[in-house]
């Protein structure tokens, strides 16, 4: 089993959101980056669990800077067996979604594992893009994965429901909440994953289609109106004539 | 043209279809060309009635493989409608569906994506610019797409359906479908409300409810206003509640227009899941839980008592309008 991971790197949850003055590039200052939780949480540790039931290896890709090596430390400290940085800034979706591509089209992958989006840019665009460059079947928003053979049983979250799918190998999946739970690196991990291979791969060119004209903070919210605890009639009132949400 | 992917779960359209049908017309009047509703399978009923919403034509692609979704014969279809018809604009709901194929349909097609969109464009066929919010409602983003080929998908309440037009006839079109490779074998959908991503209004509530045995008043709320329930993480992992009601960062990701928050401290995981909602309401206790920064109308009381008179004051305004 050939397990490719890709992972992005996000800003903390947490995070204070702030631009440069023109308002074309994120704020860096100050700014704790992390895994994307989803990358981590689902895709990576799934990717894990099979590999440990079912034998094979787990690649973990990231495209950026070297900046982002501790990320990627941190993904081999949790269980992928090797790591690939494609060395270049992650300008959208589709440049990371080619660069990824270019490097999986020669390895024969049996899964590529993504998370369900990233927590920055919200897009849910890069694995349906890596899935028609590679031309394989793609399931988003996975929530359970079990394989029998070259037999991929999934479940997928859709609105209201869960929709249940049979696909063979190779096969490109987006994770969501439910497919694995989050692991804690031990220190063992943290030890191997220093000594564990992080191969770095020049990126390929790519035409952008899509420019960034410019980041705004939404307008500050007026603050909230307190109503008065025994006077519901004044919030149904309120949320009729003032907010016209009813 | 516009193309717009209407899509039918189970051969009926929802309000996902008619939301992006009517921003499909909006941005046709912008760049002065028609709007086309494409639809997928053998199984649609009553496709005429997107005309209704802004449709001037609307077409099927009446292949029995595109009753399910199977991302790769459904891009093949979509794009090779897109080509046939010279679409300079294609449009869908960014709703599972719209998540599945609209990366792919931008590779097939050599077209720039924005994907989320929740306001309609301004410029031209040469160079479109459309936001969408990043960052979890932290920022907003506008961007240009300048390809030949555009694809946008819709954020779901961004646009109100408006239903100002006539049905128009469906016609058919031929092309090419793939045999699929996913094989779907079940559709399990929880009946009764409207699912979470796509309801206008939600009751939520959190740890404050103190045992699942309370959440009779959420509920009554909820069946008054026609709301949907959700609730806050430690409430899914305490198997309080279904997990499939968990709102915020690893659950689901909500923008209602009016969200009801019941004793829930608004941890900003929680936030980021809800503050794109339009109005937000908290109840609270604690008149320090973080919440309250990011409503826009607050109640600092008791949820026990303020619950059940919300109820009854909905009630009230039910009965004289």
């Amino acid at each position: 089993m050939k397990i490719l991971v890709c992972i992005s790197q996000t800003p903390d949850t947490t995070a204070k959101i702030s631009f440069n003055a023109e308002g074309t590039e994120f704020n860096n200052a100050g700014v704790q980056f992390i895994m994307n939780p989803y990358d981590e949480w689902y895709a990576l540790v799934r990717a894990c669990e099979l590999r440990e039931s079912l034998g094979g290896t787990v690649v973990a890709l990231n495209v950026g800077p070297a900046a982002n090596e501790t990320t990627i430390r941190k993904a081999l400290a949790i269980g992928a067996d090797e790591a690939v940085r494609i060395d270049a800034d992650p300008k959208s979706a589709a440049f990371v979604a080619k660069q990824i591509a270019e490097y999986a089209k020669s390895q024969n992958f049996d899964l590529v594992f993504f998370g369900k989006e990233t927590i920055d840019y919200n897009g849910s665009e890069v694995g349906a893009m890596v899935a028609e460059h590679l031309d394989l079947p793609y399931v988003s928003y996975a929530c359970k994965l079990e394989l029998n053979g070259n037999t991929a049983t999934l479940e997928r979250d859709i609105e209201g429901g869960v929709e249940v799918l049979e696909v063979d190998l190779p096969l490109c999946l987006s994770a969501a909440k439910g497919m694995a739970e989050q692991r804690i690196p031990n220190m063992r991990g943290i030890m191997m994953a220093r000594t564990k291979p992080l191969n770095v791969v020049p990126p390929a060119s790519f035409e952008e289609p899509v420019k960034t004209v410019k980041f705004t903070l939404p307008p500050a919210k007026a603050g909230v109106k307190l109503v008065d605890p025994e006077n519901m009639d004044e919030l149904v009132r309120l949320l009729h004539e003032e907010a016209k949400v009813i | 043209m516009v193309l717009v992917y209407a899509e039918s779960p189970k051969g009926q359209f929802k309000k996902a279809a008619f939301e992006a049908v009517t921003y499909g017309k909006k941005v046709a009047g912008l760049l002065g060309v028609p709007c086309v509703a494409i639809t997928l399978g053998t199984n649609v009923s009553g496709a005429g009635e997107l005309g209704r919403y802004g449709a001037a034509r609307v077409l099927n692609i009446a292949d029995a493989g595109l009753n399910q979704l199977d991302s790769q014969s459904a891009t093949a279809a979509l794009a090779a409608a897109a080509q046939q018809l010279g679409a300079g604009v294609l449009i869908l709901a960014h709703n599972s569906t719209g998540k599945t194929l609209a990366g792919r349909l931008a590779v097939r097609l050599n077209a720039g994506l924005v994907s989320g969109v929740n306001g309609l464009p301004e410029g031209n066929g040469s160079e479109l610019r459309v936001k969408k919010s990043v960052f979890s409602g932290k920022a907003v983003v506008e961007y240009a797409l300048t390809s030949t080929v555009k694809v946008l998908s819709l954020m779901g309440n961004a646009v109100r359906p408006e239903s100002t037009g006539e049905p128009v006839a469906v016609e058919t079109l031929t092309v090419e479908v793939p045999a699929n490779r996913i094989r779907v074998k079940e559709v399990k959908t929880i009946e009764g409300r409207v699912p979470l991503p796509e309801a206008e209004t939600v009751v939520s509530a959190g740890r404050g409810m103190k045992d699942p045995a309370n959440w009779g008043i959420v509920e009554e709320l909820a069946e008054v206003i026609g709301a949907t329930t959700a609730c806050s993480r430690p409430v899914a992992d305490s198997h309080w509640r279904p997990h499939h009601e968990h709102v915020g960062q690893t659950g689901i990701a909500i923008r209602p227009n009016l969200y009801i928050a019941i004793g829930i401290s608004g941890a900003i995981q929680h936030l980021a899941g809800v503050n794109n909602s339009k109005v937000i309401v908290v109840i609270n206790k604690d008149a320090e839980a973080p919440f309250f920064k990011a409503a826009d109308y607050g109640v600092v009381g008791d949820l026990f008592e303020v619950v059940p008179r919300l109820t009854a004051a909905f009630q009230r305004f039910k009965a004289s309008n």
